[in-house]
């Protein structure tokens, strides 16, 4: 079985190494990678967080920081740094990991890899310097028929591309990984998220192309114009479903930290998958939430494509949000933390930052951005909501409090195991996904009530629209205030991961600095709980809550659309 | 051969990451995309009396 | 483990917390498939995309004859940020009849003149490039696309002076786009 070309880890010849903390195999190759990337997408991190600040200070119109025509380009820049590059970046390197450690794997290959990772960054690059030249001021949507010069698009297609030769060496990893035996059975359920998440990429950056291609040979004067609402239906196939990509990213970390962190495993392996399933069929659909106002679709084609195929996907998130928590619960009951019904939560590792940012991410996105993001989501009630602030205040609480938080604390793991250094600083890491998952949070109130009140979003000057008052005001003053405590929050972690890569102690042959993982007490007996199915009380006390949240938040704004005019 | 435990069929279909692949490629292509798109082929023309 | 791979079979159907769980969700989702259809028969706010292709050259010159027909008066804009829309024809639509509304950088042509309780089939496009309309304070929203004439079917059912923001992004003058519809 041995060949010098063999894909199996455990083979002779193979570049591999053993991990010192887990013990488990490590490829060099993608190593690499995942270190180029992980490296390309904080610096990302930090350009558009640079242009959140600056667009958080103009916002909080009392202090109005930029002009008017770099609050516009700084914003362009912002959304195509942050949901674009940042997040593509750090996703690459999750799949590089998820297919070859749990697998026990080798990459595909490292010329796949490269040419992946220097399109991505040529691309990268040619977007960020044509937009902050002032050629690109057309927001991260660029909608026909606003014009950008060739480069912006050009750049944007070279990203994509660079990211589908990634996901192709994902799966062909996962092809030769089975040919070579490198594993057998069933890959775990990290890979199997991560395996859904590249399979909506492909979806993404299939629709990228297709909306791309034209419009870069329409902004050279080559073919004619696209039509604008084909334009943006087939764009928000690659904007919303890059989102999902990042949803499902963010479900496989919450599954690999709870893991690491406090021994958590699948509760039901079947429900888990199931549910990563729903989201590989369904969860696409509801890029239709981008055109619920507007003109050339329909009722019904609006309507069962914004339901996800009658909430399906949406089960799937509620089934995440249960398995996650029960899987950490269980474990902690195992390990004989069993007082009251939440004597488990009190006893968790809250100071070990890959944690707290687990739960605040759970917390946020569950919360407060599914809650939001269906309700809006719905086509009658997007009427009161389609491009005011409260459009941003919901996908600040998901792809930030949501999936950058989970993919932070990730990062304090990533770093000691695969760039094997220790975090200098701990301290101010361990406190670094509180003011990041605060300000975010408070950030997004801000946007959220100040958009019920009708203000817009990309605008910038709301007294110039002599509609709204003191209050209005005020929350986009917490919307500042929010996005300063968060912009520290994202300076701390950029500083840590920088700091750390240049001065962290260097780990070789032991073990990486324990964050703090919760003892087993006395009373423990791992594995007890494994066919116990009600053994998850607290965990189903929080969903219930959650349920009730949901219910309330979702009919008060029913009721908030019955007192507008009707309309059909 | 024939030692090995029997698989549930819905566990052999989720281990099929192919088929996966190729169902979550279609449904969304049909559904939002080309459904989408061939409604904003059928617009009608305005009046405009 | 969820980081290795899973060796023996794994099937196992629901049982316990997590049944209860998954039944909760699947009512509350059953519940919210509902609800659409539901309000798109009987609620009076719905969004149906109603809407016609038209060239904005075309849609331009319905709006001016729009205006001639039916003008009643001038709107002076007190919003001296907006030098774009300063004076606007004010224009009433014969009531239960279609009104011509075009979105253009940076204003909203003409202002309107409603009446409480009537029903009106309310045109909107644009002429050079995506606009939002955004009724405000009732915080209506919706998509006005240069090439597609999208028709409102809308019965104001309050008074008052109503102004309509831009909220889709439309250049330097974006935040300055605004125009009026009067309900007496």
């Amino acid at each position: 079985m041995s060949n010098p070309v063999s894909h199996n880890l455990a083979a002779p010849g193979v570049p591999g190494r053993v991990c010192g903390t887990t013990g488990l195999g490590v490829c060099l190759d993608a190593q690499r990678f995942i270190k180029l990337n992980a490296v390309a997408g904080i610096v990302f991190l930090l350009l558009g967080g640079i242009g959140a600040l600056l667009l958080a200070l103009t916002r909080w119109q009392t202090v109005h920081l930029l002009p008017v025509d770099w609050f516009y380009r700084i914003l362009t820049f912002h959304g195509i740094n942050m949901l674009i590059l940042w997040i593509l970046f750090f996703e690459v390197a999750i799949l590089y990991f998820a297919c070859t450690t749990p697998l026990n794997a080798r990459l595909f290959s490292r010329k796949v890899a490269w040419t992946s990772f220097v399109m991505m960054l040529t691309g990268a690059v040619m977007v960020d310097y044509i937009i902050l030249a002032g050629q690109a001021d057309v927001m991260m949507t660029s909608y026909l028929p606003l014009l950008a010069h060739p480069l912006f698009y050009l750049g944007i297609i070279l990203v994509a591309v660079g990211t589908l030769t990634g996901v192709f060496n994902y799966f062909a990893t996962l092809y030769v990984a089975r040919r070579d035996k490198s594993y057998t059975g069933s890959v775990p359920i990290v890979t199997f998220g991560a395996t859904a998440a590249a399979i909506i990429a492909v979806v993404t950056l299939l629709h990228g192309a297709v909306v791309m291609i034209p419009t870069f040979t329409y902004s050279m004067g080559w073919t004619a114009e696209p039509d604008p609402v084909w334009y943006r239906l087939i764009w928000w196939g690659l904007g919303h479903q890059s989102q999902q990509v990042n949803v499902c990213a963010m479900v496989t970390v919450w599954y690999l930290l709870s893991n690491i962190v406090v021994g958590a495993r699948p509760i039901n392996e079947t429900v888990c998958r199931s549910a990563f399933v729903l989201y590989i069929l369904f969860i696409n659909l509801a890029s239709a939430h981008h055109l619920l106002v507007d003109p050339g679709v329909g009722a019904t084609w609006k309507i069962w494509n914004t339901s996800y195929a009658m909430y399906l996907a949406v089960l799937a998130s509620m089934v995440h949000g249960f398995t996650v928590p029960a899987g950490v619960e269980v474990a902690m009951r195992e390990k004989g933390y069993t007082g009251g019904i939440f004597g488990w939560v009190i006893a968790l590792p809250w100071r070990n930052p890959a944690f707290s940012a687990t739960a605040l991410s759970v917390v946020i996105f569950g919360f407060l951005g599914g809650i939001t993001g269906v309700t809006l989501g719905t086509q009658q009630i997007n009427i009161i909501a389609h491009n005011t602030l409260r459009i941003p205040g919901h996908f600040h609480v998901t792809v930030v409090g949501g999936t950058t938080l989970a993919f932070m604390g990730l990062a304090y793991y990533v770093i000691p195991l695969i760039f094997q250094r220790d975090f200098i600083f701990r301290g101010f890491a361990r406190l670094q996904p509180w003011l990041f998952g605060i300000g975010i949070t408070m950030l997004a109130f801000g946007m959220s009530f100040a958009g019920s009140m009708g203000v817009s979003r990309r605008s910038w000057d709301i007294d110039a629209q002599g509609v709204y008052g003191p209050a209005a005001h005020l929350w986009l003053g917490v919307l500042g205030m929010g996005g300063i405590l968060a912009f520290t929050g994202l300076l701390v972690f950029v500083l840590l991961c920088v700091g750390t890569l240049f001065f962290g102690a260097k780990i070789k042959d032991r073990a990486m600095f324990d964050w703090g993982m919760p003892p087993a007490l006395a009373g423990s007996r791992p594995g007890s709980l494994a066919n116990d199915h009600y053994a998850t009380k607290g965990t189903m006390v929080l969903t219930l809550v959650f349920l009730a949240c949901f219910v309330v938040y979702y009919f008060a704004n029913w009721k908030a659309l019955a007192d507008v005019w009707p309309v059909r | 051969m024939n030692n090995e435990p029997k698989i549930h069929p819905w566990q052999k279909l989720l281990d099929n990451t192919w088929l996966l692949l190729v169902l979550g490629v279609l449904i969304p292509v049909l559904s939002y995309s080309v459904w989408g798109w061939i409604e904003l082929l059928f617009t009608k023309p305005a009046l405009l009396p | 483990m969820s980081l290795r791979p899973l060796t023996a079979p794994w099937f196992h159907a629901p049982a316990g917390h997590e049944k209860i769980w998954l039944g909760c969700a699947i009512l509350w989702c059953f519940v919210m498939s509902l609800m659409m259809p539901y309000w798109h028969f009987r609620g009076k706010q719905n969004s149906t995309g109603e809407a016609y292709k038209v060239a904005p050259a075309d849609f331009h010159v319905r709006v001016e004859k729009f205006v001639e027909s039916n003008r009643v008066g001038t709107f002076k804009n007190a919003n001296m940020a907006n030098p774009l829309a300063q004076d606007l024809p004010l224009v009433e639509p014969p009531a239960g009849g279609d009104a011509y509304l075009l979105g253009r950088m940076w204003q909203w042509y003409p202002a309107l003149r409603l009446r409480l309780g009537e029903t009106y089939r309310v045109h909107l496009s644009a002429l050079d490039l995506q606009h939002g309309f955004s009724l405000q304070p009732l915080n209506m929203n919706f998509q006005v696309v240069p090439g597609y004439d999208h028709v409102l079917t809308l019965t104001p059912t309050s008074k008052g002076e109503f102004t309509i923001v831009c909220n889709e992004f439309c250049g330097i003058g974006h935040s300055n786009m605004t125009g009026k519809i009067i309900v007496e």
